[in-house]
């Protein structure tokens, strides 16, 4: 089928979103892989030059996604890696309205060509665990066929429900095509560089008050492999991507020698609201809802299907710390210093006060 | 999720599981056991044994296993040097650390067995020995391992009964089970008390939580009733409110896992409600709104509980896992939530009838 392909591995990739981090990096990856024969990485016009060295064997188109319906016939392309979401507006690009853009509007345009292309037979697309929304009827673990009791605030959110929509529509009018999502949880790693990791590299690290959010990291490597996979093997579905095992915010926040500071939940959605118009600052709703209900995903399928379990949560996170130690503000070794010294200085009055006696 | 590691861990911790199995009866009724020769401490000093030792709480065996939060205030006593004192000191400083270091785990539920143990439950003693005196009995029939739902009557305007009930189970059981509550929404819309109501080992009341909990072989608690029974006038005590759809037995039985009813005595006394003021709940988005002879008058003081005499009744399990079949069968469903409403109530009035005095010794 696939001329030089093994009979699981595509011919052709095409992967977007190649001017971002796990864009590059998927790639790069992809690239390396010999069973592969050629890898396509499409990008808008203007993307930025960060990741070129990373991409010296990945071919890179520019085209707008509008115009992609043509070139992906043309290459005969077996496979496509959709990665191009923003899960935050980003002020100097257009912000919200231009984020939903390239989520929705994007998605739908790459899913047009994508239906047209008459080889293909793989699609991959990136969603995320916020296709869960927040509420506070939710169940603690979310598996992959629960369904958002609420419509969530947050734009990101309401982009990945808006795409996942398509998909279904992709996967209902070309059955042909083994059509992956993978619905990942934030990622963290030594060298990523996102709005959580952002978050806690602070000093001091805003949280909502009364509220301790259970959280779940994904290791950014693990994150790459479960797309390797999911192009060179075949896994039609659904599949939620985590580390197994729970952080609460509390704990991830000591645990990376940060110290929290409790926000009045009104006074932080107020001030996300009022950071986004005034066009700094990258954390909006989404960020709210997760800080004030967690999210919590079932990975059995992903682990029985793939045949692989990401590194955990903790684990993941201890790697990110180890990576960010410059901000720490009470670190461990202070910790039992500090104890060592108050349990002297008690046994050192015990004393005096037993001697007077 | 992590029990035995977690206790392992504890260097000078006191002891975290105190009770051995089968040592002590299964109620102690707040009575200390009469002093035995491996107190060490107590002997030492010459303080009557037996006596309220404000330290000596718990309730099975040694009265130095206090699992009591850290550094205690008090001047030093007076006695050995490596004492007691000085582990107790160094235990509290390396709970402290471990805490502010975030060295510690929460399951996926957010439950975090080391703060439970070590803050929630000796607090949760005081109210239940030495406030309520409470009297627990049939706790054999609370599975010692593997999954169990324990059903109970809910009552007394705030869910203090859920909390008790918690706490002494796991105290006074053999196993020393925790019990994972299900809450309703309202619990985890209310910051502090949702954090609180996780962190104790409490999900959200919804099927696909408790079929989970009991999936992993956890002992899970409900109450059925829920805001109608802890909602109610104080006319209405003692009397079982409507079950709802039975969500409980559906998870029971789709699980396999036995239905251990337990009946509830002493709760609806501690805050008698003798009015709900509906405007003022509906304003304030809350099912009802108390006026007990002491709230609101008495500002935060009426939120002290009145201290009544409580006895809680375990009755035999009810196996499912014959029914497996039958969990989306309504006339099996509510027939069973009948049955298990029946022995709830029935056993209520027998435990009445042995506590004739509601705020008796």
């Amino acid at each position: 089928m696939t001329p030089g392909g093994t009979p699981g591995a595509p011919g052709v990739v095409v992967v977007t979103g190649v001017s971002r981090y796990l864009g590059a990096h998927v790639a790069a990856r992809l690239a390396a892989d010999p069973r592969i024969e050629r890898v396509i990485g499409v990008d808008p016009p203007d993307p930025g030059a960060e990741f070129t060295d990373l991409l010296d064997r990945v071919e890179r188109v520019r085209v707008d996604v509008g115009s992609l319906g043509g070139l992906l016939a043309d290459l005969d392309v077996d496979a496509v890696v959709h990665l191009a979401l923003v899960s935050s507006p980003d002020p100097q690009h257009g912000g919200r309205s231009a984020m939903k853009d390239q989520n929705v509007i994007g998605t739908m345009q790459l899913l047009a060509a994508c239906q047209r292309a008459p080889r293909l037979r793989k699609l991959v697309v990136r969603s995320s665990t916020a296709a869960y929304g927040a509420s506070f009827r939710d169940p603690a673990v979310f598996t992959e066929e629960t369904e958002p009791r609420e419509v969530p605030r947050g734009g990101f959110a309401r982009d990945i429900l808006d795409i996942e929509g398509y998909v279904r529509g992709f996967r209902r009018r070309r059955p042909d095509v083994t059509a992956t999502v993978l619905r990942f949880a934030p990622f963290i790693g030594s060298t990523a560089d996102t709005t959580l990791t952002r978050y806690f590299s602070q000093p001091l690290v805003p949280t909502v008050f009364g509220r301790d959010p259970r959280l779940q990291f994904l290791h950014f490597d693990d994150a790459l492999e479960v797309l390797h996979r999911s192009i060179v093997e075949d896994h039609p579905g659904t599949y939620n991507v985590a580390g197994p095992g729970v952080l609460a915010l509390s704990q991830a926040i000591r645990r990376a020698g940060r110290v929290a500071v409790p926000v009045l939940e009104p006074g932080l959605s107020g001030a996300a609201a009022l950071a986004r118009n005034l066009g700094f600052g990258r954390y909006g709703l989404d960020q709210v809802d997760l800080f004030v209900h967690g999210r919590v995903v079932d990975t059995t399928r992903l682990e029985q299907e793939y045949g692989f379990t990401p590194r955990s949560t903790a684990a993941a996170f201890e790697d990110f710390i180890h990576a960010h130690h410059g901000g720490v503000v009470v670190s461990r070794n202070q910790l039992a210093i500090a104890e060592q010294l108050v349990l002297e200085g008690i046994r050192q009055v015990r004393a005096a006060v037993r001697e007077r006696s | 999720m992590t029990g035995p590691e977690e206790q392992r861990d504890r260097r000078y911790d006191v002891p975290l599981s105190v009770a051995s199995p089968g040592a002590g009866p299964a109620r102690t009724n707040g009575h200390r056991p009469a002093a035995t020769a491996d107190e060490p401490d107590t002997a030492a000093t010459d303080e009557p044994v037996g006596a309220d030792v404000p330290n000596a709480t718990v309730t099975g065996v040694t009265p130095r296993g206090a699992g009591r939060a850290p550094v205690p205030d008090g001047p030093a006593v007076p006695d050995r040097p490596g004492d007691h004192w000085d582990r107790k000191v160094a235990g509290g400083l390396a709970f402290l650390r471990r805490r502010l270091s975030g060295d510690y785990e929460v399951d996926e539920f957010g439950f975090d067995p080391q703060i439970t143990e070590s803050v929630f439950h000796p607090l949760l003693r005081l109210l239940y020995r030495d406030w309520f005196r409470t009297e627990v009995t049939g706790l054999e029939h609370v599975p010692a391992d593997g999954a169990g739902l324990v059903v109970g009557n809910h009552s007394g305007t705030v869910a203090l009964d859920a909390l008790i009930l918690s706490a002494a189970l796991h105290d006074q059981h053999p196993a020393r089970r925790y019990l994972r509550l299900l809450g309703a929404d309202l619990v985890f819309r209310m910051p502090v008390v949702s954090e609180i109501a996780r962190k104790t080992g409490g999900t959200v009341a919804c099927n696909p939580d408790a079929e989970r909990l009991l999936g992993n072989g956890e002992l899970v608690g409900v109450f059925p009733e829920g805001f109608k029974g802890i909602g109610k006038l104080y006319s209405e005590r003692y009397k079982l409110q409507r079950f709802g759809r039975g969500g409980f037995v559906s998870a029971a039985l789709r699980t396999g896992t036995p239905i251990v009813p337990v009946a509830i005595v002493g709760g609806e006394e501690t805050y008698p409600m003798l009015a709900d003021i509906k405007p003022l709940a509906r304003l304030l988005k809350l099912p009802y709104f108390p006026v007990t002879p002491t709230f609101p008058w008495l500002g935060p003081l009426g939120m002290v509980p009145l201290p009544s005499k409580w006895l809680i009744e375990f009755c035999p399990p009810i196996p499912t896992a014959h029914l497996t079949d039958s969990a989306d069968d309504p006339l099996v469903v509510f027939n069973l939530a009948d049955q298990v409403r029946e022995t709830i109530q029935q056993t209520l009035h027998k435990l009445l009838e042995r506590r004739p005095d509601p705020f008796g010794p």
